[in-house]
């Protein structure tokens, strides 16, 4: 690894600020806010609205194994309500993996094992912990994938099903439910006249939609999208894009993307993730325009470290 | 000028981009350096020729900042640039632009030094103008050298120095004033000379710009319009 330290910042060796990336220090620096007038602007709305947003969920002292292997090392972050947290990295770097954990993807794995606990607030329930039910965790906390994976069957149906699996019997109400489901997705007005049609008649971004629709059926508190746009065209991505941006009002958004401008578009706060460990989490806007680690900054400009 | 310390693209030809334009930015920021030490030379040493000079420099000068804008549009289209690189590219279009009007405060000095040397020369010589210049003249080259090396304590410096400019200022202004005063005939003469003190006094602030802009490209810390002390202080705290 090049050890020339930092970006910008080393060029100055004599300098009295301290350079802009700090690779030895063994906390996770997240900058306290509001250090007087020298700042990097930012949108202040935004801004204050996700410094201000309360604790939907805290990894503590996350470790994750696939048998001997350690996957997480040692995680500990907090996720904010109702904000859009995107977690960054190379491949292999344990973001996906931390993203399952969320709701238990890992318990058919056979030989995992967790380390520390995840808490999802208010009411400090362990989401790893294995006398927890999975499928409670599912139902309040939603994932959407990769590539669409929509059920071979009707579109309605897609939507409807978990509503009938959380046990809603009456029609009505199914009905409601799937409605408000699709426009919630922005899919409702494109798919009103055809609900009786199969969901793999829908296009690649549509099909990503109806599965963002069923995940949004249950009502989940927090839904987590492993690289959902990574299959589709620029055109759809930007509609998931927008969907995700309007998500913010009604759920925590947790996403991995390997897309770092789509990071940089959609998300309120930025972790960046290298072998396992969390080697930054901060602002968006800070990440992108000025990170405080070295590894950061190599990883998000496309330098090698 | 080195970018070792900036670490190495995956994609070379992106690497030579940014290596490419900050050599740009040097070279047109050396132009603007010789217009400015002809323009002031032709103040104290007479040269009609010197207006002239200037104003071929200025012609490079221009082609530059097009040159430069239009890499900048092409590398925020298809790099996307981020973090460190993505302040460079905001650092240099800023920069650019502030050194060109450098370049055209330059030629306005060019063109009254002309004047100036076909009439009688006081007997100071425009002595003020010569010390102001050069003071001038060396925040402008220690401007590019801190902008070649990063380097922010350079860079500071010549904010620093900023305040000396705006005080001799000051003092040729009242200067002149006294002169009116005492002989109408001189008003012509102190007219000019504050012409050329004003754009001096420009040159300065366009020389401090680029320092902070240079500080906000090293550090990620916009330190515009901060009284200089803010600065310190912020610095003194960091290293204490």
């Amino acid at each position: 690894m090049d050890q020339t330290v930092t970006g910008m910042a080393s060029g100055s060796k004599t300098s009295g600020f301290p350079p802009a990336t700090d690779i030895d220090t063994g906390v996770i620096p997240i900058r306290p806010s509001g250090r007087g007038m020298l700042q990097v602007a930012v949108d202040e709305t935004r801004r204050s609205a996700a410094l201000n947003a309360p604790i939907k969920a805290r990894a503590e002292a996350l470790g994750f194994y696939y048998g001997s292997f350690q996957a997480l090392k040692n995680l500990t972050m907090e996720i904010r309500e109702k904000q859009v947290t995107a977690l960054i990295g190379p491949s292999g770097c344990g973001k996906s993996t931390f993203l399952r954990c969320f709701n238990r993807m890992h318990d058919l794995t056979p030989g995992s094992r967790y380390e520390g606990r995840i808490m999802l607030l208010p009411e400090d329930m362990n989401l790893v912990a294995p006398e927890v039910d999975p499928i409670e965790v599912r139902m309040r906390i939603g994932m959407v994938f990769q590539k669409p994976n929509p059920f071979p069957k009707s579109i309605y149906e897609n939507v409807a099903y978990g509503l009938r699996i959380r046990g809603v019997r009456s029609q009505l109400r199914i009905q409601e439910e799937t409605e408000k489901a699709l426009r919630g997705a922005a899919l409702w007005d494109e798919v009103k006249d055809r609900l009786s049609h199969s969901a793999l008649s829908l296009s690649g971004g549509q099909q990503q939609r109806l599965c963002i629709a069923r995940a949004l059926a249950t009502s989940p508190e927090m839904l987590l999208f492993d690289e959902p746009t990574s299959a589709l065209d620029p055109i759809a991505t930007a509609r998931i894009e927008e969907l995700i941006a309007a998500l913010r009002e009604q759920v925590t958004v947790l996403i991995v993307t390997h897309n770092m401008q789509q990071a940089a578009r959609v998300s309120d706060y930025t972790a960046f993730m290298y072998l396992g460990e969390l080697i930054e989490f901060d602002e968006t806007s800070r990440i992108f325009t000025n990170p405080g680690r070295k590894a950061t900054e190599d990883y998000i400009t496309g330098r090698y470290g | 000028m080195s970018t070792e310390g900036l670490g190495h693209h995956i994609s070379s030809r992106y690497n030579e981009d940014l290596e490419r334009l900050r050599s740009s930015v040097l070279e047109m920021g050396g132009l603007v350096e010789r217009q400015l030490t002809q323009a002031i030379g032709g103040i104290t040493e007479p040269d009609a020729r010197v207006i002239v000079q200037v104003a071929q420099e200025e012609l490079r000068v221009n082609q530059l900042e097009r040159s430069i804008d239009e890499d900048c549009s092409r590398i925020l289209a298809t790099r996307g640039p981020t973090a460190s690189d993505l302040r460079l590219i905001i650092t240099i279009l800023k920069t650019i632009t502030d050194l060109e009007r450098i370049g055209d405060e330059g030629q306005k000095i060019a063109a009254i030094a002309a004047r100036l040397a076909m009439r009688e020369r006081p007997n100071s010589r425009y002595r003020e103008l010569r010390n102001l210049g050069e003071l001038v003249i060396e925040m402008l080259h220690d401007t590019l050298d801190a902008f070649a090396r990063l380097d922010t304590e350079l860079a500071l410096a010549v904010v620093r120095r900023d305040r000396t400019v705006d005080e001799e200022y000051e003092a040729i202004h009242r200067q002149s004033i006294t002169f009116m005063m005492e002989d109408p005939r001189s008003i012509r003469r102190a007219l000019d000379v504050m012409w050329v003190v004003r754009s001096l006094e420009r040159i300065g602030d366009h020389a401090k710009n680029v320092c902070e802009y240079l500080i906000y490209l090293v550090h990620g810390k916009d330190v515009r319009h901060t009284k200089i002390e803010e600065i310190e202080k912020e610095l003194h705290a960091f290293k204490g």
